[in-house]
């Protein structure tokens, strides 16, 4: 007798710690959950959105070809989100990250960082690790 | 010899050549329609098509895409609105004729009386609707709808398709922002639509099929039907796969196709390639010169084209009907423009603002 009800997932969560990041992948674990992206690089960590900024379908990553790409119009963005092919008008958008008390990652997915309005220097949507 | 065949259509097969080959088929049946439309030219053009397909239908891929379910009604409308266009342009062609020998027109010698629409029109639409009805149901009764598990919002399906009636849209969205491609243009369709008995008012040509009276009319609407409306329905049905990449008709999808699509905006151009200044920081300065274009775009060949060759046309409608026209044939150009644009230079916007979702 419940109405028929599918429960989003919160919006910050904690992702394990930074060691299970390897360095150079597109880390997938939280991508069916939560559909955020975490990308390791040499210098730290960022969380990316699945979501195209083109129409909002959900991006694939494409490793052989080391792009995230859209099924819907063929946007394209490199690892780092910038958009670089099809209709695309900016890059995808990040996910603010930060260290927990328990040293593990945290993600809030309620503040988004977008690189055209310059938000991707604030401290906060790049964790140095 | 087949196969040959069909590496050779795979590998002429782009959105380019497609689009241009159509084009060019376009131009001939509206500049030779008595011909085409006549048994000698229809015929082996029919047989042709039918041809296709039945080579087509000897490749498994080909087969696994136009008799999918939801594919079918597709492969169904090329041959219905290809036989209605036949129809109603061999008609006029036998009227213009026998206009020219100084003949009356099929329909006058059928009857001279005018009917009204309410019932005699509509009663035959009724019909040719129950008609149609009928092969839905027995459509959705012979082949199952392609269900499949409950969506999941983290995960699309690849190629994600709207459904087959939306497709042009979803091909146009490959060249325009979702406000231009999923709003402005439907409006503008619509509203078109709409005002086409209100700019053409002409009682002369009525009541009867014609079209040396009326060429520039029936091109303009064959064009927004056949060419922006259907084929980039076709284009999307049949020749898009994985990553919405463009494939031939006999060739397999193959998600790791690799297809240098990088693009670029007009500022870009001007800024960096042409003036080598870098881009400037505000983007009323940035875009200026697209904004510009745009402007220009619909204002030059308005008010060029009222001094000079439309000079009748803007007495006979008025300021405002004549503006109105211009400004829905230039819209409806500017697809067509934009797509060769981006297929030339890679342009990606003319305007492109992403700090106000705005881009052109």
């Amino acid at each position: 007798m419940f109405p028929n009800v599918l429960f989003e997932p919160p919006t910050s969560f904690k992702a394990g710690f930074p060691s299970d990041y390897e360095i150079g992948t597109v880390d997938m674990r939280w991508k069916d959950k939560f559909g955020v992206f975490i990308i390791r690089s040499a210098e730290g960590l960022y969380a990316l959105s699945n979501v195209c900024t083109h129409l909002g379908c959900t991006v694939n990553w494409l490793g052989g070809e080391n792009k995230f790409k859209c099924p819907c119009h063929g946007s394209g963005y490199y690892k780092n989100g910038i958009n670089f092919e099809g209709p695309t008008p900016r890059p995808l958008e990040r996910f603010a990250v930060s260290l927990a008390e328990d040293g593990q990652i945290l993600i809030d997915k309620s503040k988004k960082y977008q690189q055209e309005k310059g938000q991707w220097n604030d401290p906060n949507s790049f964790l140095n690790v | 010899m087949i196969e040959a065949v069909k590496q050779a259509i795979n590998s002429f097969s782009s959105p380019v050549t497609i689009f241009s080959a159509s084009l060019a088929m376009f131009a001939l049946f509206v500049l030779f329609p008595r011909q085409i439309t006549s048994p000698w030219c229809t015929v082996p053009i029919l047989l042709l098509v039918l041809a296709f397909f039945a080579v087509g239908l000897t490749d498994e891929h080909f087969v696994k895409i136009v008799t999918a379910p939801d594919n079918v009604p597709i492969v169904a409308m090329i041959f219905i609105a290809g036989y209605f266009t036949w129809y109603a342009m061999r008609k006029a062609c036998l009227n213009d004729a026998r206009l020219e020998r100084g003949e009356p027109t099929f329909e006058k010698t059928e009857t001279d009386e005018k009917v009204l629409v309410f019932p005699y029109l509509i009663y035959i639409e009724f019909v040719v609707a129950l008609v149609y009805a009928i092969g839905l149901v027995l459509w959705s009764i012979l082949l199952k709808a392609p269900l499949e598990e409950p969506a999941n919002p983290t995960v699309a399906p690849n190629p994600s398709k709207a459904p087959w009636y939306f497709l042009g849209l979803q091909e146009m969205l490959v060249y325009f922002d979702p406000w231009i491609a999923g709003v402005l243009f439907p409006t503008l369709i619509i509203i078109g639509l709409c005002a086409i008995p209100y700019i053409d008012r002409d009682p002369q040509p009525a009541g009867f099929y014609c079209y040396k009276q009326r060429r520039p009319m029936v091109i303009v609407f064959l064009f927004g039907y056949w060419i922006l409306w259907i084929l980039l329905i076709l284009v999307g049905t049949f020749l898009r796969g994985p990553n919405w990449n463009f494939f031939g008709p006999f060739e397999v999808w193959d998600v790791h196709k690799v297809v240098p699509l990088v693009n670029v905006n007009l500022s870009d151009f001007i800024f960096i390639k042409g003036l080598g200044w870098g881009l400037p920081k505000q983007w009323f300065l940035r875009e200026a010169p697209g904004i510009l274009l745009c402007l220009l775009y619909f204002m030059v060949p308005t008010t060029v084209a009222a001094k000079t060759w439309l000079k009748k046309l803007v007495e006979k409608l008025g300021p405002v009907r004549y503006s109105v026209l211009m400004i829905l044939l230039l819209s409806m150009l500017a697809l067509p423009i934009k797509m060769y644009l981006r297929w030339a230079f890679n342009l990606k916007y003319i305007v492109a603002i992403p700090e106000f979702f705005f881009n052109i």
